[in-house]
């Protein structure tokens, strides 16, 4: 879902920059007050993961593929301001040696994939442990319905700038996005539950880490 | 080797980046959904590219170049955030 130049105009180009420079301001601040020295290899390798997967796109229906984002997996272990930190760490990589998300674009990218795709997951996730508890059961299907959240609404975000930019019609581009992404987002469910599964069997103690 | 957990991680991501190369390649959602309602013809060329497409330029077996990038992402992610987590972490026993 990486946008490149040229899809969006100058003032979602502005705002969206705006809105995630300052999003990554706040997440910086408070890693900064927050984050333990236990957290910082869990930070790296999650960096880690979420590059290499993303790489892999798996097909999905008709000709089309999808990769995982990776964000709500993030933001269920370390906390949805922390998967801010790592998702943008990310992209702004993707964009600079990759080319992989245009550079203008980088604020939209860093807020979709980012910043909504953490919260939601996050919140999501957080919801549904409240409901099921926050066993193994409770865990893994918030991981599932966190995950696939993340996916489907960074997808609807993502299409409503599109529209916005005039790249095309809210009606057209918003049900083709969500369409699209609805069967991705299993995807990121299946890949995130398979990751929070390996965690609770051989490190069950990372997932009561301090969120941030 | 608890403490090394880390390591044998990182390692599973770089075994994960090598198996890049099998990855489809379809268009994803968004490029599928540009390409579909005809707006793809919008995106730009970057102005520079350095490892582009996630193909190692100059290597003439396309699954290698694909692995190397792979690798090559995969260990400057690893720096990158765990070298910002640890600096923050550092910042905050200095102004403690």
């Amino acid at each position: 879902m990486h946008i490149p130049d040229g899809f969006l105009n100058i003032a979602t180009v502005a705002t969206t920059c705006a809105v995630s420079a300052g999003g990554v301001g706040n997440a910086v601040r408070l890693a900064n007050k927050k984050l333990g020295e236990k957290q910082v290899p869990l930070m790296g390798v999650l960096a880690a993961f979420i590059f290499a997967a993303q790489m892999l796109n798996f097909p999905i229906a008709g000709g089309t593929s999808g990769h995982l984002i990776g964000a709500a997996l993030a933001a269920i272990l370390l906390g949805p301001w922390a998967g801010v930190l790592i998702m943008s760490c990310v992209l702004i990589a993707q964009s600079l040696i990759f080319q992989d998300g245009g550079l203008l674009a980088l604020g939209a990218n860093i807020f979709n994939m980012g910043i909504v795709a953490s919260f939601s997951g996050y919140y999501i996730y957080r919801l549904v442990t409240l409901l099921l508890g926050n066993g193994r059961r409770g865990t893994l299907v918030g991981g599932f319905v966190g995950a696939w959240g993340s996916v489907f609404l960074a997808a609807i975000v993502c299409a409503i700038e599109l529209a916005v930019s005039g790249a095309s019609p809210i009606g057209v581009v918003l049900p083709a996005m969500a369409g699209f992404h609805a069967l991705i987002g299993i995807g990121e469910g299946l890949i995130t539950v398979a990751v929070l599964s390996l965690v609770l069997a051989t490190r069950a103690d990372l997932l009561q880490l301090q969120r941030i | 080797m608890k403490s090394k957990w880390w390591l044998i991680s990182l390692l599973v991501c770089l075994a994960v980046a090598c198996l890049s190369p099998l990855a489809s390649s379809s268009p994803d959602g968004l490029e599928r959904v540009a390409e579909d309602k005809g707006f793809i013809d919008l995106a730009g060329e970057a102005p520079f590219q350095i490892i582009a497409d996630y193909v190692f330029p100059g290597i003439g077996n396309e699954a290698l170049a694909t692995i190397l990038a792979g690798l090559i992402g995969t260990l400057i992610l690893f720096g990158m955030v765990y070298g910002l987590a640890w600096l923050l972490v550092l910042r905050k026993k200095e102004l403690a």
